[in-house]
């Protein structure tokens, strides 16, 4: 049992890392379905910044800019040209796998340099790591898990504790209010859409580097979408967004621990996906005011218009 | 400078700027083509050889088309009304599907009822499979655009599952695949490419005709323009959604038939290789008009073969040809812009004023 909730963690965090990456960009107002591109980028990246320099920060960095690279070619499409959200964050997610795919042909059959493997080694936290149960499970990980936390509680003080974010919140809700109150709706939309792009990039190199550290083609195989889904089952709250994502993390793995029950693996490997969309059809169901979307979402913003 | 809602564009115009925006977008890609140490020229002519360059190659791109156009037409009736159905890869597998399964169990019929109830099989099939997330949409207000996506992912599962577990051919000595189809399931050909090119001719101008000169298709566009408007007019809205959806998914059901019986002859988790992602594209690039899908399908069909080939010709991945496609999309997306609004100096916006 301990076993499986720790290797949920390791499967959860890729999702955490772009779920926080979507939260981050429709608090903004902008619905970006490019994740899954971005998340290819920063895993290409990362896995060839690793792969060159031998380094596991400069993998992480280099993931990062690329999948905020990305995502300024959606925000200069849909913030500066006011683009359609939807297919700009379509072309992103087929841009950005041709992109990883083309990189990628670098790497086939590559594997990360050792070097850059112990540098995510598993660190156990002095106290934390000893609590019963908890500790084994939560605090004996690599760095980039523990990021992950840190992010989330990070992000839960941005968006609820500073004025930052209650100017997204205007923001999102009514940027035209924002705009006559003097708030710089489009730096504000720029800052955001980047650094959710950056936290997909992240999330992709988690896999590439940390997880799998071998190149394989479309190694995010979805999980891109399913941040997407998470972002409205955790209701935009980024400390939700850590149950969120370690719970389908688990999902996704559920079928190996499954297979003595003898089902079949590509009938369990439709699990998350199942779920995914289950989860999606009930928050729709309990609409209710808190957890409806930011009003302004996905809608484009031009004060001329107004 | 400010930008200022165009009224002056004509639909002329508006072509133009769109077919600037794709020579921009060669040029662009130009630039990367030149850096991998290529002449982009002569990658760009082999791409068009590729496609062009033997009776053989023209078959294959023709054969490339045909899911292209009729996947973007099944595309355009949902995206007319805003319904942002990208599940038109899922689509594709479970109409093969549906098809497969009559053409392994009732391969006794004869062709003339075999293959049209394999076309039926396949327009239901992938109806119903659109129809699910359309329900849920009109009853409860779902996201559609993930979950029709993630359809796609069940639906590839499914075929997987199938085709290593009860559907696995016995005949294949263990290897992972579902039986060849028979003779009688097999679409004929005319002209050397199967006939499925007529039934995409036939079906642009039948969807030409309802989005047009239909009720049908006027209450789509309504919905698509104002759902409230649509509402005050009258409409049953949930309705005209349900029903576009089965349409549009159905229509993505045919191309799954087709590619099953005609192209692969069998039913494989590669039945639908791409299609329904690629389509969305052309959709769109085709500003939603059923006509100009096809010069625009034919065009993603000259990338694709032509990528493969400059593929062994050059050692470039195929998949530049995807950052291709991704680029002329980028560029068109982003030229709308100039389409809907112009810039202009503010001194000049004052003396307008005055």
């Amino acid at each position: 049992m301990t076993s499986f909730l720790f290797a949920m963690i390791i499967a959860g965090t890729p999702l955490l890392f772009a779920t926080l990456g979507e939260m981050l960009t429709e608090k903004s107002g902008n619905l970006n379905l490019g994740v899954e591109g971005m998340m290819l980028i920063g895993a290409v990246a990362g896995f060839g910044m690793g792969f060159y320099t031998g380094n596991g920060l400069l993998a992480i960095v280099g993931a990062a800019i690329a999948g905020a690279l990305g995502a300024l070619i959606y925000a200069f499409l849909t913030v500066s040209l006011r683009a359609n959200q939807v297919v700009s964050g379509l072309a992103l997610t087929i841009f950005g796998t041709g992109i990883s795919s083309f990189v990628g042909t670098l790497f086939i059959g590559q594997k990360m340099p050792d070097r850059v493997i112990t540098s995510f080694a598993r660190v156990k936290i002095p106290l934390l790591g000893d609590l019963p149960f908890i500790g084994p499970i939560l605090f004996r990980h690599d760095y980039f898990v523990y990021i992950g936390y840190l992010m989330a509680i990070c992000l839960g003080v941005y968006f609820y504790k500073t004025r930052y974010g209650l100017n997204l919140i205007a923001i999102s809700e009514n940027p035209s209010a924002a705009d006559a109150s003097g708030i710089h709706v489009n730096l504000y939309k720029y800052v955001h859409i980047l650094f959710g792009g950056a936290l997909c990039g992240m999330a992709g190199a988690y896999l590439s580097v940390v997880d799998v550290p071998q190149w394989q083609d479309n190694i995010t195989a979805g999980r891109g979408w399913i941040a997407i889904a998470l972002v409205i089952f955790v209701k935009w709250n980024p400390i939700m967004a850590l149950f969120g994502a370690y719970l389908f993390g688990g999902l996704s793995i559920i079928g190996f621990r499954l297979q003595h029950l003898s089902i079949s693996q590509n009938l369990l490997d439709v699990l998350p996906y199942a779920v995914t969309i289950i989860v999606l059809i009930l928050s729709s169901i309990r609409k209710s005011k808190e957890d409806a979307p930011p009003k302004g979402l996905g809608v484009p913003y031009f004060r001329e218009d107004r | 400078m400010r930008m200022i809602k165009r009224t002056d564009m004509t639909g002329k115009k508006a072509a133009i700027i769109r077919i600037v925006s794709i020579i921009a977008a060669f040029l662009f890609t130009s630039v990367f083509i030149s850096a991998l140490g290529h002449s982009p020229i002569n990658v760009y002519f082999s791409m068009v050889e590729g496609a062009f360059g033997s009776a053989h190659r023209i078959r294959d791109t023709f054969t490339i088309t045909i899911p292209l156009v009729v996947t973007s037409i099944g595309i355009m009736i949902a995206f007319k009304m805003k319904f942002w159905n990208i599940g038109a890869e899922g689509q594709i597998i479970v109409g093969a599907l549906a098809a497969s399964y009559l053409a392994l169990n009732y391969n006794h019929l004869p062709k003339m009822v075999l293959l049209p109830a394999m076309f039926l099989a396949g327009f239901v099939g992938g109806g119903l499979w659109a129809l699910i997330p359309a329900f849920f949409k009109v009853q409860f207000g779902t996201n559609e655009t993930i979950f029709t996506l993630m359809m796609n992912y069940v639906a590839l599962k499914w075929v997987t599952y199938l085709q290593y577990g009860p559907w696995k051919d016995p005949g294949s000595l263990g290897f992972p695949k579902i039986a060849n189809f028979t003779d009688a399931a097999i679409m004929p050909k005319l002209f050397g490419v199967h006939v499925g090119w007529i039934i995409a001719i036939i079906l642009v101008i039948i969807i030409t005709i309802m989005m047009n000169y239909s009720k049908a298709g006027y209450e789509i566009a309504v919905v698509g323009e104002s759902m409230d408007t649509a509402k005050y007019a009258g409409m049953n809205v949930k309705k005209v959604i349900l029903s576009a959806l089965f349409i549009s998914g159905g229509i993505a059901g045919i191309v799954g038939m087709m590619q099953a019986s005609a192209v692969n002859q069998t039913l494989s988790t590669q039945v639908a290789a791409g299609y329904g992602y690629t389509a969305i594209i052309t959709a769109w690039l085709s500003g939603l008009k059923a006509a100009i899908i096809i010069p625009v399908s034919l065009l993603f069909a000259i990338m694709i073969k032509g990528g493969s080939f400059i593929q062994t010709a050059y050692q470039i991945p195929q998949s530049a040809a995807g950052i291709l496609q991704s680029v002329i999309l980028f560029f068109v997306i982003g030229s709308e812009f100039f389409i809907q609004y112009k810039l202009v100096r503010n001194s000049v916006m004052e003396k307008e004023v005055a």
